[in-house]
């Protein structure tokens, strides 16, 4: 099974790799715009689906990572030094923020972090002197790292890909450490997780601030790659989005945000002439999805697994009850 | 002073929109634990509905009374049946994700099959301004508050008084005594949602001709609605009451005084405060966490 799971992996991987040469420009820069909101719902997904802490302003360090990494090139830094700086402030900002909303949990959380949301957007549509309001940021460059130029669409994407490798690789690594555990022994039973000597409050405040992190860098990605920011993009609606994305994969599977940011991205870039009709079906199709399969589409397996299981295991009773009769 | 008293008295009417449909927010929550995210869509599509029933020839009133039985079979029965039965064995979570599914659908449904227009739509009070004691005040003030604040104390004295009030009240504290006590759950939770749904309506009738008739119109009153809700106190129905008129004015006083690009953050700021330091709201009672 492990290396099954390995070997399909290596597969997607190669697939990554190699497809978008085929493409067109359009579609390197869909595949390349799915793979930032993988980054960013994988960093949502460790706050949601691990920790279970419902946040729903994930949009927010999404801005903020973008607008960091376009104010310091502006400003004449490097990518290299406003990428960093995009990643600490939105962790910083996720603690800061997570502190008091954290005290409150589920639905109120989601609140919290709803409002921070606006408060973000109205800050980034407002203070002209600092975000261009409105107008935004115009020519955001693309980076060049050791005499690579990152320029051109395919170039951009590859090192989309690495970041998406390497942040996927650092969460699988923390979600198998005892921190990783500790994250989900929170999300399935806090009382008792804290009886066993989980410091909650801690656990819970670091994956929040992770995950904003991760939203960050993705923004930074993002900023980069449309070479043009404004508040648009970071609104409340982006961060229900992105928690659609993440339920619709399935919180708490690794591969969820796979999934989820495909259905929530390149559907509907591709469905653009129907926008509108297209958010109908897919608000429906989320409605359905919680009555049949509250654990988003990644579960269907697990189902599938636990149904054979079950008929396996009635099966052998009736078995041994007629051989019990016998006897 | 007059121009802190204006102000004071028109966030009073805002105010008192935001209580009445924060008022079927903490009803829905407390019958059937539903955390409603479509409740500014459920203000959205009455009015809607009102502008159709007016486009067939109806009067505004007339459209207004057709708009809530309108509202309380889709609303109310349909929601209930189509969203709420069938997820209610999973908990919380699983009906907000449903509810805000079901806002992105309502929202689109009507900008895809109706209009990403902003509509008109008429005033239900005189175009009218009186001015007391140097203090003006328009009747449109004055009628949304009458209006509104009539319509929040009848509900709470159907709660208070009725025998189906206080047998709803009873599902809201606790479902299986209720049910013990012989009283029929299913129907009680029914009533929540209808009453919900006219209450919205009510909302949509009050709001629209400021907001305008708009396929989003809903997003900002729903997170007002919620943060007035909690800001007076999740489980008691007169916090709505506060909860919405303390939003509407701080509101309205801030966006004079301090900042207008910043009036959206102003509920943010009070919500934030209060769950910091009275989680419970400010009637809200403290309920303990079980093990």
């Amino acid at each position: 099974m492990k290396k099954l799971a390995f070997l399909a992996g290596l597969l997607g991987l190669l697939a990554c790799i190699f497809v978008p040469t085929l493409l067109k420009n359009h579609g390197i820069y869909l595949f390349t715009y799915w793979l930032i909101y993988v980054i960013a719902t994988m960093g949502l997904n460790l706050t949601i689906g691990y920790a279970g802490q419902k946040s729903l302003g994930h949009a927010a360090f999404f801005g903020i990572g973008a607008y960091t990494v376009a104010i310091m090139m502006q400003a004449g830094y490097s990518f290299w030094l406003g990428m960093p700086l995009a990643a600490l402030g939105c962790f910083v900002v996720g603690l800061a923020l997570g502190f008091p909303a954290l005290r409150v949990q589920t639905i109120y959380l989601a609140f919290a972090t709803l409002g921070f949301n606006t408060a973000v957007w109205l800050v980034m549509r407002n203070e002209e002197w600092l975000t261009g309001g409105t107008f935004g940021i115009n020519n955001i460059a693309r980076p060049e790292a050791f005499g690579i130029s990152f320029d051109g669409n395919l170039a951009y994407y590859y090192l989309v890909l690495a970041f998406a490798v390497v942040l996927g690789l650092l969460l699988w690594g923390l979600l198998n450490s005892p921190w990783g555990k500790a994250f989900t022994a929170l999300r399935d039973n806090p009382i008792r997780a804290e009886s066993l000597g989980v410091d909650i409050r801690g656990y819970t405040l670091l994956s929040f601030a992770i995950g904003a992190a991760y939203a960050g860098i993705a923004g930074g990605l993002f900023g980069s790659m449309v070479q043009f920011i404004d508040p648009a993009p970071f609104t409340v609606e982006a961060s229900i989005m992105m928690y659609l994305m993440v339920v619709v994969g399935g919180p708490g599977y690794f591969l969820g945000p796979l999934l989820g940011a495909a259905v929530g991205v390149i559907l509907p870039e591709w469905l653009r002439f129907a926008q509108a009709w297209y958010l109908f079906v897919f608000g429906t199709a989320v409605v359905m999805l919680m009555i049949w399969l509250p654990d988003g589409l990644l579960s269907i397996p697990d189902r599938i697994r636990a149904k054979r299981q079950s008929r396996e295991a009635s099966a052998a009773r009736a078995a041994v009850g007629q051989s019990g009769v016998k006897a | 002073m007059t121009d802190f008293l204006q102000l004071f008295f028109s966030g009073l009417a805002t105010g008192s929109i935001y209580a009445l449909a924060a008022l079927g927010f903490t009803l829905l929550w407390q019958a059937s634990g539903t955390i409603n995210f479509a409740q500014g869509e459920f203000v959205m599509l009455p009015a809607f509905m009102m502008l159709g029933f007016m486009a067939a020839g109806f009067p505004l009133m007339l459209s207004f009374a057709a708009s809530c039985v309108l509202s309380v079979i889709v609303l109310g029965w349909l929601v209930k049946r189509g969203v709420v039965d069938p997820l209610f064995k999973f908990g919380m979570m699983p009906i907000v994700v449903a509810t805000i599914g079901l806002s992105i659908a309502m929202r689109n449904a009507v900008r895809a099959g109706y209009s990403a227009e902003p509509h008109p739509f008429p005033n239900l009070f005189a175009d009218e301004v009186y001015n007391i004691a140097g203090v003006t005040i328009s009747a449109t003030d004055i009628g949304t508050f009458v209006f509104a604040i009539a319509l929040v104390l009848i509900t709470q004295a159907f709660l208070a008084k009725t025998v189906t009030g206080r047998a709803m009240q009873a599902v809201a504290q606790n479902t299986e005594s209720a049910s013990v006590l012989g009283i029929n759950v299913p129907r009680m939770i029914f009533y929540t949602f209808a009453i919900n749904a006219v209450l919205a309506a009510a909302a949509a009738i009050l709001v629209t001709p400021t907001y305008l008739a708009k396929f989003d119109m809903g997003a900002a009153l729903g997170t007002k609605a919620f943060f007035a809700a909690i800001i007076g106190g999740f489980n008691n129905s007169r916090g709505a009451l506060l909860g919405g008129v303390i939003v509407g004015v701080c509101e309205n006083l801030a966006a004079a005084y301090i900042s207008p690009a910043y009036k959206d953050a102003v509920a943010l700021i009070i919500f934030m405060v209060v769950i910091l330091f009275k989680p419970q709201g400010l009637l809200g009672k403290k309920v303990e966490r079980k093990v």
